[in-house]
Protein backbone atom coordinates (compact mmCIF):
# COMPACT_ATOMS: atom_id res chain seq x y z
CA UNK A 1 0.00 0.00 0.00
CA UNK A 2 0.66 3.47 -0.85
CA UNK A 3 2.95 4.96 2.64
CA UNK A 4 2.02 7.87 4.77
CA UNK A 5 2.27 11.46 3.12
CA UNK A 6 2.15 10.02 -0.63
CA UNK A 7 -0.03 12.43 -2.78
CA UNK A 8 -2.79 10.64 -3.34
CA UNK A 9 -3.18 9.57 -7.27
CA UNK A 10 -5.11 11.21 -9.13
CA UNK A 11 -8.30 9.08 -10.75
CA UNK A 12 -11.15 9.57 -12.53
CA UNK A 13 -14.03 6.47 -12.44
CA UNK A 14 -17.71 6.38 -13.03
CA UNK A 15 -19.65 6.88 -10.03
CA UNK A 16 -23.20 6.52 -11.84
CA UNK A 17 -23.93 5.36 -15.24
CA UNK A 18 -23.47 8.98 -16.57
CA UNK A 19 -21.17 10.52 -14.28
CA UNK A 20 -17.29 10.56 -13.27
CA UNK A 21 -15.94 11.42 -10.28
CA UNK A 22 -12.39 13.08 -10.00
CA UNK A 23 -9.95 12.79 -6.49
CA UNK A 24 -9.26 16.36 -7.50
CA UNK A 25 -13.25 17.38 -7.42
CA UNK A 26 -12.64 16.59 -3.59
CA UNK A 27 -9.76 19.03 -2.67
CA UNK A 28 -10.79 20.57 0.66
CA UNK A 29 -12.34 18.04 1.99
CA UNK A 30 -11.29 14.62 3.56
CA UNK A 31 -11.53 12.17 1.38
CA UNK A 32 -12.27 8.21 3.09
CA UNK A 33 -11.38 5.65 0.05
CA UNK A 34 -12.98 2.25 0.69
CA UNK A 35 -11.44 -0.19 -1.85
CA UNK A 36 -13.65 -4.05 -1.25
CA UNK A 37 -13.96 -6.67 -3.69
CA UNK A 38 -17.28 -7.00 -4.96
CA UNK A 39 -20.90 -5.79 -4.75
CA UNK A 40 -23.31 -8.24 -3.43
CA UNK A 41 -20.47 -10.38 -1.49
CA UNK A 42 -21.67 -11.10 2.25
CA UNK A 43 -18.96 -8.98 4.01
CA UNK A 44 -18.83 -5.91 1.74
CA UNK A 45 -22.37 -5.47 2.02
CA UNK A 46 -22.19 -5.53 6.04
CA UNK A 47 -19.28 -2.85 5.38
CA UNK A 48 -20.95 -0.50 3.23
CA UNK A 49 -24.18 -0.61 5.13
CA UNK A 50 -22.03 0.72 8.19
CA UNK A 51 -20.84 3.45 6.44
CA UNK A 52 -23.94 4.32 4.88
CA UNK A 53 -25.43 5.17 8.38
CA UNK A 54 -22.09 7.25 8.99
CA UNK A 55 -22.91 10.55 7.25
CA UNK A 56 -23.11 12.61 9.94
CA UNK A 57 -19.87 11.27 11.77
CA UNK A 58 -17.89 11.56 9.04
CA UNK A 59 -19.24 15.16 7.81
CA UNK A 60 -18.40 16.19 11.30
CA UNK A 61 -14.60 16.09 9.95
CA UNK A 62 -15.29 17.72 6.52
CA UNK A 63 -14.96 13.54 5.13
CA UNK A 64 -16.48 12.25 2.21
CA UNK A 65 -16.21 8.42 2.29
CA UNK A 66 -15.93 6.78 -1.08
CA UNK A 67 -16.48 2.89 -2.21
CA UNK A 68 -14.30 1.27 -4.91
CA UNK A 69 -14.55 -1.88 -6.67
CA UNK A 70 -14.17 -3.63 -9.92
CA UNK A 71 -18.01 -4.20 -10.44
CA UNK A 72 -19.94 -2.19 -13.50
CA UNK A 73 -21.70 0.79 -12.90
CA UNK A 74 -24.72 -1.06 -13.64
CA UNK A 75 -23.84 -3.30 -10.95
CA UNK A 76 -22.83 -0.06 -8.60
CA UNK A 77 -26.41 1.10 -9.64
CA UNK A 78 -28.49 -2.21 -8.34
CA UNK A 79 -26.21 -2.34 -5.38
CA UNK A 80 -26.95 1.06 -3.99
CA UNK A 81 -30.73 0.80 -4.77
CA UNK A 82 -30.68 -2.40 -2.56
CA UNK A 83 -29.26 -0.45 0.09
CA UNK A 84 -30.17 2.61 -0.50
CA UNK A 85 -26.14 3.82 -0.24
CA UNK A 86 -25.66 7.57 0.11
CA UNK A 87 -22.36 8.04 -0.98
CA UNK A 88 -20.94 7.06 -4.33
CA UNK A 89 -19.07 3.84 -5.11
CA UNK A 90 -16.28 4.03 -8.16
CA UNK A 91 -16.17 1.64 -10.63
CA UNK A 92 -12.62 0.44 -11.27
CA UNK A 93 -14.00 -1.43 -14.20
CA UNK A 94 -11.58 -0.66 -17.34
CA UNK A 95 -9.00 -0.99 -17.58
CA UNK A 96 -9.82 -3.50 -14.88
CA UNK A 97 -8.57 -2.77 -11.62
CA UNK A 98 -6.24 -0.12 -12.59
CA UNK A 99 -7.13 2.72 -9.71
CA UNK A 100 -6.90 -0.59 -7.45
CA UNK A 101 -3.25 -1.46 -8.93
CA UNK A 102 -2.09 2.47 -8.05
CA UNK A 103 -3.00 2.55 -4.99
CA UNK A 104 -1.36 -1.13 -4.17
CA UNK A 105 -4.85 -3.07 -3.13
CA UNK A 106 -5.02 -5.00 -6.09
CA UNK A 107 -5.35 -9.13 -5.97
CA UNK A 108 -3.76 -10.57 -9.03
CA UNK A 109 -5.15 -13.95 -8.30
CA UNK A 110 -8.86 -13.38 -7.59
CA UNK A 111 -9.11 -10.32 -9.68
CA UNK A 112 -10.72 -8.13 -7.49
CA UNK A 113 -9.64 -5.08 -4.93
CA UNK A 114 -8.09 -5.64 -1.63
CA UNK A 115 -10.30 -4.97 1.27
CA UNK A 116 -8.14 -1.58 2.25
CA UNK A 117 -8.71 1.74 3.64
CA UNK A 118 -7.20 5.12 2.97
CA UNK A 119 -8.16 8.26 4.40
CA UNK A 120 -6.34 11.56 2.51
CA UNK A 121 -6.44 14.86 3.38
CA UNK A 122 -7.78 18.21 2.40
CA UNK A 123 -4.42 18.62 0.37
CA UNK A 124 -4.52 15.25 -1.11
CA UNK A 125 -2.38 13.56 0.77
CA UNK A 126 -2.87 10.10 2.29
CA UNK A 127 -2.72 10.19 6.12
CA UNK A 128 -3.79 6.80 6.85
CA UNK A 129 -4.09 2.69 5.72
CA UNK A 130 -5.43 0.10 6.40
CA UNK A 131 -5.25 -3.23 4.56
CA UNK A 132 -7.93 -5.81 6.08
CA UNK A 133 -8.03 -9.49 5.82
CA UNK A 134 -10.38 -9.99 3.34
CA UNK A 135 -13.04 -11.76 4.98
CA UNK A 136 -12.72 -9.40 7.68
CA UNK A 137 -15.35 -5.96 7.77
CA UNK A 138 -12.68 -3.64 9.39
CA UNK A 139 -15.49 -1.51 10.82
CA UNK A 140 -15.11 2.08 11.44
CA UNK A 141 -13.07 2.52 14.42
CA UNK A 142 -9.54 3.45 12.57
CA UNK A 143 -11.46 5.46 10.26
CA UNK A 144 -13.31 7.70 12.77
CA UNK A 145 -9.33 7.77 15.13
CA UNK A 146 -7.72 8.91 12.14
CA UNK A 147 -10.00 12.03 10.96
CA UNK A 148 -10.51 12.95 14.86
CA UNK A 149 -5.96 12.90 15.01
CA UNK A 150 -6.09 14.78 11.38
CA UNK A 151 -8.89 17.38 12.77
CA UNK A 152 -6.46 17.05 16.39
CA UNK A 153 -3.23 18.65 14.73
CA UNK A 154 -4.76 20.67 12.26
CA UNK A 155 -6.13 22.29 15.80
CA UNK A 156 -3.05 22.85 17.42
CA UNK A 157 -1.06 23.91 14.54
CA UNK A 158 -3.69 26.59 14.15
CA UNK B 1 -7.82 -6.48 19.63
CA UNK B 2 -10.81 -4.34 19.50
CA UNK B 3 -12.13 -2.74 22.87
CA UNK B 4 -15.07 -1.24 24.29
CA UNK B 5 -14.21 2.46 24.44
CA UNK B 6 -17.09 3.44 26.74
CA UNK B 7 -17.18 0.82 29.77
CA UNK B 8 -20.36 -0.90 30.93
CA UNK B 9 -21.66 2.15 33.47
CA UNK B 10 -25.19 2.75 35.52
CA UNK B 11 -26.35 4.03 31.90
CA UNK B 12 -26.56 0.84 30.47
CA UNK B 13 -29.59 -1.37 30.38
CA UNK B 14 -28.27 -4.64 32.17
CA UNK B 15 -29.20 -8.33 33.75
CA UNK B 16 -28.02 -11.04 35.90
CA UNK B 17 -25.20 -10.13 38.46
CA UNK B 18 -24.30 -6.80 38.73
CA UNK B 19 -21.27 -8.02 40.93
CA UNK B 20 -19.91 -10.41 38.39
CA UNK B 21 -16.43 -9.86 36.90
CA UNK B 22 -17.79 -11.31 34.02
CA UNK B 23 -19.40 -8.73 31.65
CA UNK B 24 -21.19 -9.49 27.92
CA UNK B 25 -21.54 -6.76 26.47
CA UNK B 26 -24.25 -6.74 22.98
CA UNK B 27 -24.47 -4.46 20.48
CA UNK B 28 -27.67 -4.96 18.46
CA UNK B 29 -30.52 -3.79 16.32
CA UNK B 30 -34.05 -5.17 16.66
CA UNK B 31 -34.68 -5.16 12.94
CA UNK B 32 -31.71 -6.88 12.11
CA UNK B 33 -32.50 -10.76 11.31
CA UNK B 34 -28.91 -12.30 12.99
CA UNK B 35 -30.12 -10.66 16.06
CA UNK B 36 -32.98 -11.97 15.85
CA UNK B 37 -31.36 -15.33 15.91
CA UNK B 38 -29.03 -14.62 18.19
CA UNK B 39 -31.65 -13.48 20.44
CA UNK B 40 -32.93 -17.33 21.77
CA UNK B 41 -29.03 -17.74 22.63
CA UNK B 42 -28.70 -14.49 24.41
CA UNK B 43 -31.89 -15.21 26.33
CA UNK B 44 -30.74 -18.52 27.06
CA UNK B 45 -27.69 -16.93 28.27
CA UNK B 46 -29.65 -15.12 30.46
CA UNK B 47 -31.62 -17.60 31.96
CA UNK B 48 -28.56 -20.41 32.12
CA UNK B 49 -25.58 -17.78 33.53
CA UNK B 50 -27.73 -14.28 34.92
CA UNK B 51 -26.82 -15.60 38.54
CA UNK B 52 -23.43 -15.88 37.48
CA UNK B 53 -22.18 -13.00 35.01
CA UNK B 54 -23.65 -9.53 33.89
CA UNK B 55 -25.70 -9.30 30.68
CA UNK B 56 -26.00 -5.63 29.00
CA UNK B 57 -27.42 -4.88 25.47
CA UNK B 58 -26.74 -1.23 23.80
CA UNK B 59 -28.18 -0.14 20.42
CA UNK B 60 -26.80 -0.25 17.05
CA UNK B 61 -29.29 0.31 14.84
CA UNK B 62 -28.76 0.76 10.97
CA UNK B 63 -31.83 3.24 10.34
CA UNK B 64 -31.05 3.09 6.22
CA UNK B 65 -31.94 -0.74 6.13
CA UNK B 66 -33.81 -0.97 8.70
CA UNK B 67 -36.33 1.95 8.84
CA UNK B 68 -37.83 0.40 12.01
CA UNK B 69 -35.22 0.06 14.33
CA UNK B 70 -34.13 3.24 15.94
CA UNK B 71 -38.06 3.91 16.94
CA UNK B 72 -37.33 0.43 18.63
CA UNK B 73 -34.51 1.20 20.37
CA UNK B 74 -36.10 3.91 21.94
CA UNK B 75 -39.37 1.80 22.74
CA UNK B 76 -36.80 -0.13 24.73
CA UNK B 77 -35.09 2.91 26.46
CA UNK B 78 -38.70 4.36 27.40
CA UNK B 79 -40.22 1.00 28.91
CA UNK B 80 -36.59 1.44 31.13
CA UNK B 81 -38.08 4.21 32.20
CA UNK B 82 -40.70 2.02 33.66
CA UNK B 83 -38.52 -0.85 34.57
CA UNK B 84 -39.44 -2.69 31.73
CA UNK B 85 -36.65 -2.54 29.67
CA UNK B 86 -35.80 -6.25 29.21
CA UNK B 87 -39.74 -7.06 28.88
CA UNK B 88 -39.98 -4.79 25.69
CA UNK B 89 -36.48 -5.77 24.55
CA UNK B 90 -37.70 -9.66 24.51
CA UNK B 91 -40.99 -8.93 22.60
CA UNK B 92 -39.51 -6.90 20.00
CA UNK B 93 -37.20 -9.17 19.06
CA UNK B 94 -40.21 -11.86 18.92
CA UNK B 95 -42.14 -9.47 16.65
CA UNK B 96 -39.37 -7.93 14.43
CA UNK B 97 -40.43 -8.35 11.28
CA UNK B 98 -43.62 -6.73 12.03
CA UNK B 99 -42.06 -3.74 13.38
CA UNK B 100 -44.07 0.12 13.07
CA UNK B 101 -44.26 3.02 15.08
CA UNK B 102 -48.15 2.07 16.12
CA UNK B 103 -47.12 -1.76 16.72
CA UNK B 104 -44.29 -0.60 19.36
CA UNK B 105 -47.72 1.47 21.03
CA UNK B 106 -49.38 -2.08 21.15
CA UNK B 107 -46.65 -3.99 22.41
CA UNK B 108 -46.03 -1.73 25.14
CA UNK B 109 -49.92 -2.72 26.19
CA UNK B 110 -48.92 -5.96 26.30
CA UNK B 111 -46.27 -5.80 28.69
CA UNK B 112 -48.89 -3.61 30.71
CA UNK B 113 -46.93 -0.08 30.69
CA UNK B 114 -48.28 3.15 31.40
CA UNK B 115 -49.01 3.54 27.59
CA UNK B 116 -50.22 7.04 28.11
CA UNK B 117 -46.27 7.97 29.70
CA UNK B 118 -44.62 5.69 27.13
CA UNK B 119 -45.94 7.53 24.10
CA UNK B 120 -44.82 10.69 25.73
CA UNK B 121 -41.48 9.50 26.30
CA UNK B 122 -40.57 7.82 23.63
CA UNK B 123 -40.72 11.66 21.91
CA UNK B 124 -37.76 12.55 24.44
CA UNK B 125 -34.76 14.17 23.16
CA UNK B 126 -33.26 12.18 25.95
CA UNK B 127 -33.60 8.81 25.06
CA UNK B 128 -33.01 9.72 21.25
CA UNK B 129 -29.63 10.48 22.62
CA UNK B 130 -28.97 7.68 24.43
CA UNK B 131 -29.59 5.22 21.23
CA UNK B 132 -27.20 7.40 19.44
CA UNK B 133 -24.66 7.63 22.13
CA UNK B 134 -24.85 3.62 22.36
CA UNK B 135 -24.20 3.71 18.64
CA UNK B 136 -21.37 5.96 18.38
CA UNK B 137 -20.02 4.27 21.25
CA UNK B 138 -20.15 0.81 19.15
CA UNK B 139 -18.57 2.27 16.12
CA UNK B 140 -15.59 3.78 18.16
CA UNK B 141 -15.35 0.17 19.47
CA UNK B 142 -15.09 -1.77 16.60
CA UNK B 143 -18.55 -2.89 15.97
CA UNK B 144 -18.89 -3.93 11.83
CA UNK B 145 -22.15 -6.24 11.86
CA UNK B 146 -24.92 -6.79 14.44
CA UNK B 147 -25.05 -8.82 16.75
CA UNK B 148 -21.66 -7.54 17.83
CA UNK B 149 -20.38 -8.85 21.37
CA UNK B 150 -18.26 -8.00 23.89
CA UNK B 151 -16.76 -10.23 26.29
CA UNK B 152 -15.04 -8.33 29.78
CA UNK B 153 -14.30 -5.14 27.64
CA UNK B 154 -12.80 -7.35 24.47
CA UNK B 155 -14.65 -7.97 21.18
CA UNK B 156 -15.90 -11.87 20.34
CA UNK B 157 -14.76 -12.68 16.95
CA UNK B 158 -15.91 -16.01 17.28
CA UNK B 159 -19.28 -17.54 16.25
CA UNK B 160 -22.42 -16.81 18.39
CA UNK B 161 -24.23 -19.68 16.54
CA UNK B 162 -25.33 -23.14 17.90
CA UNK B 163 -24.85 -22.28 21.70
CA UNK B 164 -20.81 -21.41 20.94
CA UNK B 165 -21.09 -17.80 22.49
CA UNK B 166 -22.85 -20.19 25.60
CA UNK B 167 -20.17 -22.84 25.54
CA UNK B 168 -17.63 -20.20 25.71
CA UNK B 169 -18.90 -18.01 28.53
CA UNK B 170 -19.53 -21.45 30.70
CA UNK B 171 -15.61 -22.09 29.91
CA UNK B 172 -14.68 -18.45 31.11
CA UNK B 173 -16.71 -18.99 34.15
CA UNK B 174 -15.86 -22.30 35.07
CA UNK B 175 -11.49 -21.35 34.76
CA UNK B 176 -13.01 -17.88 36.72
CA UNK B 177 -14.23 -20.33 39.75
CA UNK B 178 -11.04 -23.12 39.49
CA UNK B 179 -9.01 -19.50 39.97
CA UNK B 180 -11.50 -17.77 42.55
Amino acid sequence: MLPKGTIAPEFELYSTPDQQLKLSELKNRKVILAFYPADWSPVCDDQMNLYNEMGKYFARHNAQIIGISVDSKWSHLAFTDANKFHFPLLSDFEPKGEVARLYGVYNDKTGECQRALYVIDEEGIIQWSYLSPVGMNPGADGILNALEELDNVKAINQ
Amino acid sequence: MTQLTIPVNSNDNSYGNAESNIVLVEYGDYECPYCGKAYPQVKQIKEQLGKYIRIVFRNFPLTKIHPNAFAAAVATEAAAIQGKFWDMHNIIFENQKTLSDDFLVELAGRIDLDVKRFKEDIKKVALIDKVEKDFESGLRSGVNRTPSFFINGEKFEGEWKDDQLIQYLKRILAENMVQG
